[in-house]
């Protein structure tokens, strides 16, 4: 970079935390995920379709431990990448510009992924029983 | 893509004739579709909770469910294959290894794309 003198912004040092830096950080993280994740669905689907025998490894392995961090890991993923994404497209359409409206709709995606997510696995957790 | 280009743009010729516009296009399209594809699919795997294996298979191979299965599956490989490929240009500075990275994610999502729409299939089509 050339060496203007000039100060840069923004300045990672002494850079005030905001909810949208991290929503926009947060969309490309998940986004990275969930692609990943996409190996799960392809190995599901393979599975269920080579027979039973190749399918109980793939249960076994979404009901260890390690698989149902990652479950959840996933899930918040998904909720988070889903939430934001529509406010994404939102914005694409001109609104929610003003910085407090910004402000807002961020932690809006956040908090709802976290319920969505939580709802997800408690519903699970309770046996389905709805 | 070219009625989301700027009129300046074609009537100087100028402009970077590259495909940006078509890029960010189908990475808004498939976010779109992601979304309700997205709903169907947690909806169906949470009703699937006490299913075994026949019951599982079942479900899938009604004549809807496959269908948005592979719709969900085309999709998602669709949006992940466009946007890594923007992670890859923001982070990769070396011009041999961004475009063998690129074209080695889109060989890869094509491929799985595919792979999914035959398991469906097989899954949908099976005695
Ligand atoms: C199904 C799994 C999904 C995967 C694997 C996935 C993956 C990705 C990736 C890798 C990116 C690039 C991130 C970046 O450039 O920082 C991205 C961007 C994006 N995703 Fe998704 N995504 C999925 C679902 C969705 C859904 C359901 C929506 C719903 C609205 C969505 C909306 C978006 C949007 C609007 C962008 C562009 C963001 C930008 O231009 O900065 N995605 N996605």
């Amino acid at each position: 970079m050339a060496q203007t003198g000039r100060p840069l912004s923004p300045h990672i040092g002494i850079y005030r935390w905001q909810v949208q830096m991290a929503t926009s950080i947060l969309h490309r993280a998940t986004g990275i995920a969930l692609s990943i994740g996409t190996l799960l669905v392809l190995w599901g689907l393979m599975a269920m379709a080579s027979g039973a025998g190749a399918w109980i490894h793939f249960e076994a392995f979404i009901t260890s431990i390690v698989g149902l961090i990652l479950m959840i890991g996933w899930t918040w993923a998904l909720m988070f990448h889903l939430c934001n994404g529509i406010r994404h497209l939102l914005q694409d359409t001109g609104m929610g510009y003003e910085i407090p409206q910004f402000v807002r709709s961020g932690w809006l995606a956040v908090i709802v992924s976290l319920a969505l997510t939580l709802a997800i696995w408690a519903w699970l957790a309770m046996g389905g029983v709805a | 893509m070219s009625r989301f280009r700027n009129p300046a743009r074609r009537a100087i010729g100028l402009g970077s004739a590259k495909s940006g516009a078509q890029h960010w296009w189908m990475q808004r399209m498939t976010a779109v579709a992601l979304i309700a594809l997205c709903i169907w699919f947690v909806v169906m795997l949470l009703s699937m909770l006490h299913a075994d294996y026949a019951s599982a298979h079942a479900v899938l191979a009604r004549p809807w469910n496959a269908a948005l299965m592979i719709a969900f599956t085309s999709a998602m490989f669709w949006h992940a294959q466009l946007g890594l490929a923007v992670v890859i240009e923001d982070y990769v500075h070396t011009r041999w290894l961004e475009f063998s990275l690129i074209v080695l994610v889109k060989l890869f999502a094509v491929l799985f794309a595919i792979a999914c729409a035959l398991a469906v299939l097989r899954i949908a089509l099976a005695g």
